[in-house]
Formats: structure tokens, C-alpha cells, sequence
């Protein structure tokens, strides 16, 4: 049996929750098996998650506020109780928090961040990862009984497969939390950059922060969300959740836009994944645009508002 | 404090990732190791701070073959007080975790980097604390030690969550956490002299193995469109590239 820990964020699952019950219920159809997804407190609706392909949902009570060794020992107790070989969550924060904890707690071998479905031959699980982030992949074996796989964001598309099923509550033995939470602060309304399907970045070509309209603007227009290069957020330029690159986020968004950035290799690296990449810079010679598909070479505060009006024109079409 | 901080050797940020004919590895040769950024700036940097600030010990430990003392004398440059290294290679993250447990008794915080640049795994700080039952907060940006209790600011999508936790407990450091800082002649000198303890590895078994690499296909060409026609770009992206 396949089980796949979903996420949900104030009691409600965002795209990745979809993402991973969608990869687990693939994952179980090549093995000959079932999956069931496992909600772990407060959760509306958990038995939504039939319609991605799980056949049934659990859900187990904890205390409110996150920790990952209560959250670890809860996956592992369902996937025991359950008898569940693969388990399968996100990469993203909450998931890197128990990802290893899970591994250790199960002796299991574990792939982190991988990208593709995994290829099934009798009992051996073989899953693409991107390693040197992003500059290459590599196909992990995992060799153990118990196999953790965390998938990353906008891996995998969504896919309808099913309808709502039964939700059943399973009670474990948990610890008790070893991490209070006194604060959590998100910006809200915007999807978050890992999940976004469209991003739209500025570098050091943008000047100053003063000059961010013509990016805000133009995300406003598509529906993204905005990035920056890491010297702007290392000025406070942009707030740093917005850096992306090799020491900042890694994103894989269908659409990344890069204004005023020149392409530097550890920029690259957190975002070579992107399906689609426009640059736009003024000097022909950016490095940036070897790595692109569409290259518009001028400058920005000429070409984004006039992008940004294009865009409100096809909208409105 | 008794800290312990888990450092791990990469490759340098700007290599240019080859692999070797069959696949197997990446090709090593003439490839720049460096300490991982994360590692050495932030969870390094933020413990020398913490014990400048209240006193106490920073051990530094790695995983690996004789080859890393390079990296590891290099922590000790920029002012950690003696290191581990459990000579072990390879074995994936689980077994690195295991070596790391086996040795990791008695200290108040272990710090680790939010992931190495190599295989960006982001996994082995939390075996560790499963291994040691301790409180773990991955991608931390911000830390205040309050006597034994800490304060601690972990990245999440799109903001941030403020924690509470006491010691001993294990943690990732993301950006924020601290500045990088370059090793002076002093420190480079007094780092030769620094104990460097090389030990054997427990018995663990390798839980995962990477059967090959590949390279992402190569980018076509770059299509240029004309700065004063905004909407052949749009026009581009809706019917070619089928983004919007
Ligand atoms: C270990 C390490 C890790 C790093 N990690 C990261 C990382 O994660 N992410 C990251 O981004 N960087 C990272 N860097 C930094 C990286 O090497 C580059 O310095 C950085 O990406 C450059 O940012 P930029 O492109 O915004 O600025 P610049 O390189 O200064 O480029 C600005 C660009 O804007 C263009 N421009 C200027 N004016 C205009 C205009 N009016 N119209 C159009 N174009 C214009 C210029 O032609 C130029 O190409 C890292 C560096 C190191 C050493």
C-alpha cells in the first residue's frame, strides 16, 4: 500500500496536497497496490482527496502548531498500522522537516525532492531527483523495505481520477511536542513561490527598489508571483523568501520571467527548471540568455510596461 | 553551550557539472571542493557568534575520507575549537546520519546546514534529532538562545513561523542567520594546531544507492523578439509555449 501524507494549511490543501495524492495513486497503480492519503489534524473536506486517486482517507488528532517529531511519528505509526511500504509527501518546508525524521524512524531509505514517477521493478523503487541544484539528475535506487519519497512543487501535473471517499480516524501513540509555536506569518493572497506556476523576477538592473512597479505590475497582470536575484535581497531590496537561485528557493514554474538579471550560474541553478523562460535585458551579451527560450533584448522600463499591457490585452480577449 | 556543527564538502557553486563516460558519477576531475555555503556562513558562523557572545564549545564534524580535512581545517580557521571526522565515504544520508548520532551525545545544539548543494537533500539534521530524540526546526533563519531556551525563526512558504524550543535540540540554517565570515592569517595559523580527532564509523548499512546521472537536455536556441512588439511575445507564450 501507498501512503501519502497531505498537507493542509489552516485546515484547507493547497496544490501540493493535490500534487502528492495525485503522484501516490500513480505510484500504487504500478505496483499492483492502493493508496490512502493520511490528514493529520483539523482538516475540511479531507475526503476530497478521493477525487486525485486516493481510495480512502485517515486521519490522525494532533495538538495544533507543527512539530516534526510529533508529525514524523504519526506517518510512521499510520504506515505501520496500515501496513504501508511507500510513503510519499512534499518537499517543501513541512516536508523537509519530516522527511528524514520519517527515514530514520522507519530505517527506510529515502529520495528527497524527486521530479518524476518512479519506476517499478519488482520490489525496487528507482526515482529521479535533480542534484547540484539543478545543474543534473540522478537515479536513486531506494534498497530498504520501507520507502520514503518527498516530491517537489509543479513536479507533476494534477489529475482528476476519482471521486470523494470515506474518511476514517486512526489513533497512534505520539510524543509530546518538543516545539511550541508562538507565531506563524504568511503574506497572504499570493501563491506561495515554490507552488507558483508563474513567476515574475527582478535583478540589479531594476535600480532600486523604488522601480519595482514594472515587476509588481506585470505579476499583478499574469497572476504570478514576484522573485528577485540574491544581491537584491541581500540589499532588502525585495524581502529574502523572494531569492532565488542555488542559495536561495529552487522554483520549477511553468513561466519564469527575468528582468534585469544577468544570469550568473548560481542564479541558474535554482531555476534552470523552469518549463518556459523569457529574459529581458539590455545587454545582448547576458549570460542569461543561453539559458532562455524567448530573449527580448532592450530596457526593462520600456519593455515590461508594454509587456504588462499585452498581457491585459489578450486577458481581456 | 556545547555546540556541534555537521559541515559537509561540495563542490564549488560555479562548477560545471560533467559526468563521467558511463554515467556512474559526476566527472571529479578538475572540480573545486568548497565547505558547503550553508554549512560554513550560516550554521558555523551562528554558533561562533552564540559562543562569543555566552561562552562555550564549537566542535565541527564531517563525514568522509582524509581528503576533507581541508575543508574541516578550514572551520577551524574561522574559529571552531577542534573537530570530528568519522572516516567513512559515501553510504547516503541516512548512514552519514547514524555516524553523526553515534557521536553526538551530549551536546545542546547540533547545527546543520537547510541542504548541501550537491544533492540537495535537506534530510540528514532531522535523522539526526529522530536518531537522538530531539526537537528539530529545519530552514532556521533566525536563532536567540535565552539561557537554555531558544527562539527560532523558521522559513516557510511565503513567510515565516516563530518557534520556541529548549535544549538540546537539533536545527537547519537557512540565510538570515548569519553573516559569512573569511578566516584570517591568525586563524588559519591557530587551525593547524587545533585537534582534529579521526574516528572509526559505527556499523550501518547504505539505504539508498544512485544508479545513474543525467545531464537535462540541451536548451534550442533563444528565440528573440522584437523589445518594441509585446504582443508577439504574448502571442508566443499562449500558442507555442502554452504558458498563459
Ligand atoms: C556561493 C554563491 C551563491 C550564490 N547564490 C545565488 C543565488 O542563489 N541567487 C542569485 O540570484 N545569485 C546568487 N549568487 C550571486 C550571483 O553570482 C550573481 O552575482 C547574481 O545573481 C547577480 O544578480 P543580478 O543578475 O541581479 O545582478 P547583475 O549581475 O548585476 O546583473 C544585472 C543585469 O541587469 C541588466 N540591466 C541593467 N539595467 C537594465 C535595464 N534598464 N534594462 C534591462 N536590463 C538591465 C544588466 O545588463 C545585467 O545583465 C551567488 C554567488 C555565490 C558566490
Amino acid at each position: 500500500m501507498v501512503l501519502v501524507f497531505a498537507e493542509a494549511t489552516n485546515g484547507k490543501f493547497k496544490k501540493a496536497a493535490h500534487e502528492v495524492v495525485t503522484y501516490g495513486a500513480k505510484t500504487a497503480k504500478a505496483l499492483g497496490t492502493t493508496c490512502v492519503a493520511l490528514t493529520l489534524g483539523t482538516v475540511e473536506n479531507a475526503g476530497d482527496l478521493g477525487r486525485f486517486g486516493a481510495t480512502k482517507v485517515y486521519n490522525i488528532a494532533v495538538s495544533n502548531g507543527f512539530d516534526s517529531g510529533v508529525f514524523a511519528a504519526a506517518i510512521a505509526g499510520a504506515a505501520k498500522a496500515l501496513d504501508a511500504k511507500v510513503i510519499v509527501l512534499s518537499h517543501n518546508s513541512t516536508g523537509k522537516n519530516i522527511t528524514g525524521r520519517l527515514a530514520a524512524r522507519l530505517d527506510a531509505g529515502s529520495a528527497p525532492g524527486v521530479n518524476s514517477l518512479p519506476e517499478v521493478s519488482g520490489d525496487k523503487l528507482t526515482v529521479r531527483k535533480t542534484v547540484f541544484s539543478g545543474k543534473a539528475f540522478a537515479d536513486v535506487e531506494i534498497l530498504t523495505d520501507y520507502k520514503v519519497i518527498s516530491l517537489s512543487g509543479n513536479s507533476i501535473p494534477v489529475e482528476e481520477s476519482g471521486s470523494a471517499v470515506d474518511v476514517e480516524t486512526l489513533s497512534v501513540d505520539l510524543p509530546s511536542a518538543k516545539v511550541k509555536v508562538l507565531e506563524t506569518k504568511r503574506a497572504e493572497g499570493i501563491t506561495p513561490l515554490p507552488e507558483a506556476e508563474l513567476v515574475v523576477s527582478g535583478g540589479r538592473g531594476l535600480k532600486g527598489p523604488e522601480n519595482w512597479g514594472v515587476i509588481t505590475d506585470l505579476a499583478d497582470a499574469l497572476g504570478a508571483t514576484t522573485a528577485c536575484s540574491r544581491p537584491v535581497a541581500d540589499v532588502n531590496w525585495r524581502p529574502h523568501h523572494e531569492h532565488v537561485g542555488q542559495t536561495g528557493v529552487a522554483i520549477r514554474p511553468n513561466l519564469y520571467i527575468a528582468a534585469g538579471i544577468s544570469g550568473a550560474i548560481q542564479h541558474l541553478a535554482g531555476v534552470n527548471s523552469s518549463k518556459t523562460i523569457v529574459v529581458v535585458n539590455k545587454d545582448p551579451e547576458a549570460p542569461f540568455f543561453k539559458a532562455a527560450d524567448y530573449g527580448v533584448v532592450g530596457d526593462l522600463f520600456e519593455v515590461l510596461p508594454r509587456l504588462t499591457a499585452a498581457i491585459k490585452a489578450h486577458k481581456s480577449l | 553551550m556545547k555546540m556541534l556543527v555537521c559541515v559537509s564538502k561540495t563542490p564549488e557553486t560555479t562548477t560545471k557539472i560533467q559526468l563521467t563516460a558511463d554515467n556512474s558519477d559526476l566527472d571529479r576531475s578538475g572540480v573545486n571542493y568548497i565547505m558547503n555555503p550553508y554549512d560554513e556562513w550560516y550554521a558555523l558562523v551562528r554558533a561562533l557568534e552564540l559562543k562569543e557572545a555566552s561562552g562555550g564549545t564549537v566542535t565541527i564534524i564531517n563525514v568522509g575520507p582524509a581528503e576533507n580535512d581541508a575543508v574541516i581545517r578550514k572551520g577551524l580557521a574561522i574559529g571552531a575549537d577542534d573537530a570530528i571526522r568519522v572516516n567513512a565515504e559515501g553510504g547516503g544520508s541516512l548512514y552519514i546520519a547514524k555516524q553523526i548520532a553515534a557521536q553526538a551525545a551530549g551536546y545542546d545544539l547540533i547545527l546543520f546546514g537547510k541542504e548541501t548543494i550537491d544533492y540537495n537533500g535537506s534530510e540528514v539534521g532531522a535523522m539526526v534529532a529522530e536518531l537522538l530524540d530531539m526537537a528539530y526546526v529545519g530552514e532556521a533563519s533566525h536563532l536567540e538562545m535565552n539561557g537554555t531556551t531558544a527562539t527560532v525563526t523558521r522559513d516557510i512558504e511565503g513567510g515565516v513561523e516563530v518557534v520556541e524550543v529548549s535544549t538540546p535540540f537539533a536545527l537547519s540554517a537557512a540565510k538570515g542567520m548569519a553573516e559569512q565570515r573569511i578566516p584570517n592569517m591568525r586563524g588559519i595559523m591557530m587551525a593547524k594546531r587545533k585537534p582534529l580527532n579521526v574516528i572509526d564509523p559505527v556499523e550501518a548499512t547504505a539505504t539508498t544507492s544512485i544508479s545513474s546521472y543525467e545531464l537535462p537536455p540541451a536548451k534550442s536556441a533563444v528565440k528573440l523578439v522584437d523589445p518594441e512588439d509585446m504582443t508577439e511575445l504574448v502571442r508566443l507564450l499562449h500558442e507555442e509555449a502554452k504558458v498563459i
